[in-house]
């Protein structure tokens, strides 16, 4: 039975707002794998969280968890404070786009979209009534008639989306809901989701293994490893302050470069580079997880920080030209350091660029691009 | 028209289900051309001409030609009422058996879907072993039970619920029930490669929109399955209406089916011509209910029922 507590309210104003959802030591594992191991996580009431991570990280697995597919074997799930681990998956009013879009193929669109309000009791007209409006928001109040088979996907899946709405929930589980469609559907699927959240308040939680739909459309974007979270953050920490290799390596291009740390100073420590002129003073807050006086580490550098200068430059790190390649508003260029040790670095304004293999060039970068990695306190996070 | 071309555009729907060899043996899917088909089927189809067709159409045209040219026959079949009151029946208990057999089937072809691994191989097999064994078998299994020393008659009579052997055996029912047992894996097989087509993450979707168990089961996955239902359905009916070992055996000798009327008008009273006219009213019966029900199928495609 539908509990009474899931009855929609249809007079209500669009905003209806989100909840907040509380995980706590969530733990599944399928055979021996643990696909989440230990997570805990809030999202807050109306957030917009992204899961992000390569596949088998345990990303979809929460989601079912939340969902309620996925029974976890340790841990808990509260939404609004009421604990919802273990309750039925229809008992639990939350709207969800599936990966493919799993419209009912013998319902008209019309009838798919108020199918939420058919199981909850709303009359016939009233729910057709609805089920039009959330048609209208998605952009596609005239196909009400149509059965699912005769729209293109990214008809569908706006489809699915205004079903997923129409009866209010206050949180939306997205599992990789854009991954079936091409690109340009895709952004602009991408923007529309975005719009709909802050027009109706509702809480997010988005799986998708593409950073660059994570960074776009989440407030904050939890990155899953091997069934942890290695970094929780908003799109601009992550990227500029990652807190593990990890991370360092799966959001955009980054260089990594063995490095020997050297004594450590009061606000960072002296750090040798690779065939590299003298140490180079890092900053403490550059220094990520436990960083030893006298042991190696990994440090990090964005290839779009480099930028390059004469071979002869005392401060910078002279290195050979090993490859340039063009790719529209960039060039990359591809230098190899004295010990073999290759940087790329992603230079703007491809017409300004004049260098060549085989040329000698000074690498340099400002102070704060560089990061170093120690041993690392995320458990099962390793370097790529 | 639009419609139509519209669905012709989304690509078609890959479906995948566990390629067990039951799967591939029951739908086969490869794709031949023209000729190769042809010539796979040539030798099928002069068997069919030899010894089904020739033999068919010559008998039904005894029905319009003998003793005299005309519709003489055919009138002799409406006009009895005890003729027409056999084929009323003949519809009536077919009609009968097919509900008994979904009945009794459908939950069977859910749960083949449902299970894995041995239980998986042993319900398959208790599902198609009886069609290995003969009709004639499967029936006199049936007088085993159903007699008055009987094993039925005997356990209801043990525990109480019967005073004195009841008169089970040579009933409409003993019919009824008889024929449902025999045709129950044609029914079984397409409800089972329905249902399993019928891809999980829409009972996920249904449970998600606020659908429990059964409201999930009759919104969604029974629509879903309905052409297997009625195909599986249509096939038993049909059956049912030609039958002849079962109601020959079991069924009470006044309470004629079809086909039994026919073997007596040519064994007892070598009334071919007659014999021919009640085959072709069947005939007649089973052509036109093919053809309602081929319209219903190919709507249900177009709307994606089929996927």
């Amino acid at each position: 039975m539908v509990s009474s507590a899931s009855k929609p309210s249809p007079a209500t104003a669009a905003h209806v707002g989100g909840a907040a959802i509380e995980i706590h030591g969530l733990s599944k594992k399928f055979g021996a794998v643990r696909a989440v191991d230990g997570v805990s996580l809030s999202v807050q009431a109306g957030e917009f969280l992204a899961l992000l991570g390569p596949s088998g990280s345990g990303k979809t697995s929460i989601l079912m968890s939340i969902a309620g597919f996925d029974l976890p074997d340790a841990g808990s799930i509260s939404i609004d404070g009421v604990d919802i681990t273990y309750m039925p998956a229809n008992e639990r009013n939350l709207g969800m786009v599936f990966q493919k879009y799993t419209l009912f193929p013998h319902l008209s669109v019309l009838d798919n979209v108020a199918f939420g309000l058919k199981m909850r009791g709303v009359a016939r007209g009233e729910r057709h009534r609805l089920a039009a409006q959330a048609l209208a928001t998605v952009r596609l109040e005239s196909y009400g008639a149509r059965m699912p088979a005769q729209l293109s996907g990214g008809q569908q899946q706006r489809v699915a989306l205004a079903r997923a709405i129409v009866y209010r929930p206050k949180v939306l589980l997205m599992d990789e809901p854009l991954s079936a469609l091409d690109k340009n559907l895709r952004e602009e699927m991408q923007l529309e989701i975005k719009r709909l959240q802050s027009q109706l308040g509702i809480t997010v939680v988005f799986v998708t293994h593409d950073q660059g739909e994570a960074l776009t459309m989440a407030d904050r974007v939890a990155i899953l490893n091997q069934g942890r979270i290695q970094q929780l953050d908003a799109p601009r920490a992550l990227y500029e302050k990652p807190q593990t290799r990890f991370v360092a390596g799966f959001i955009g291009e980054t260089n990594f470069v063995p490095v020997q740390v050297g004594p450590l100073r009061a606000h960072g420590a002296l750090v040798q580079l690779p065939g590299g002129t003298g140490a180079r003073e890092v900053r403490t807050e550059a220094l990520v997880g436990r960083v030893a006086a006298s042991s190696a580490a990994m440090a990090t550098i964005r290839p779009e920080q480099i930028t390059l200068g004469r071979c002869d430059d005392p401060s910078a790190l002279s290195a050979t030209v090993s490859g340039v390649i063009y790719s529209g508003s960039t060039v990359l260029c591809i230098a190899r350091l004295a010990d073999g040790t290759e940087l790329r670095a992603r230079l703007p304004d491809p017409s300004r660029v004049n260098v060549s293999s085989g040329d000698r060039v000074g690498l340099l970068w400002p102070d704060e691009a560089l990061r170093v990695y120690g041993e690392e306190t995320v458990q099962g996070a390793s370097a790529p | 028209m639009t419609a139509a071309t519209a669905s012709a555009s989304v690509p078609a729907r890959r479906l995948t289900a566990a390629p067990s060899a039951f799967r591939r043996l029951w739908l086969g899917t490869r794709q031949l051309s023209a000729a190769a088909s042809a010539a796979l089927l040539a030798p099928f189809f002069a068997l069919l001409l030899v010894v089904f067709l020739y033999p068919l159409l010559s008998l039904l045209s005894t029905s319009f030609l003998e003793p005299h040219p005309g519709l003489g026959n055919y009138s002799r079949v409406f006009d009895n009422p005890v003729y027409l009151r056999v084929m009323l029946r003949t519809g009536w208990i077919s009609l009968l058996t097919t509900v008994l057999a979904l009945v009794l089937g459908f939950p069977i072809a859910y749960m083949m879907t449902k299970v894995k691994g041995a239980t998986a191989a042993l319900l398959t097999a208790c599902v198609l072993l009886p069609l290995w064994s003969s009709v004639l078998v499967r029936t006199a299994a049936w007088i085993v039970l159903l007699r008055r020393e009987g094993i039925v008659n005997n356990a209801l009579q043990w525990l109480g619920l019967a005073g004195r052997p009841l008169a089970l055996l040579y009933t409409e029912g003993a019919v009824v029930l008889a024929m449902a047992h025999v045709l129950l894996p044609f029914l079984i097989l397409p409800i089972y490669s329905a249902l399993k087509n019928i891809p999980d993450d829409y009972m996920r979707a249904a449970a998600m929109l606020g659908a429990n168990r059964r409201r999930a089961f009759f919104e969604v996955l029974l629509p879903l399955s309905r052409a297997g239902v009625w195909s599986g359905c249509l096939m038993v009916f049909l059956s049912a209406l030609g039958f002849f070992v079962t109601p020959a055996l079991i069924g009470s000798p006044q309470e004629l089916m079809i086909a039994t009327l026919v073997s007596q008008q040519v064994r007892e009273m070598l009334d071919w011509p007659f014999a021919a006219a009640l085959i072709g009213v069947l005939m007649a019966v089973v052509a036109a209910l093919t053809m309602v029900f081929n319209k219903a199928v190919s709507f249900n495609r177009l709307i994606g029922g089929g996927a």
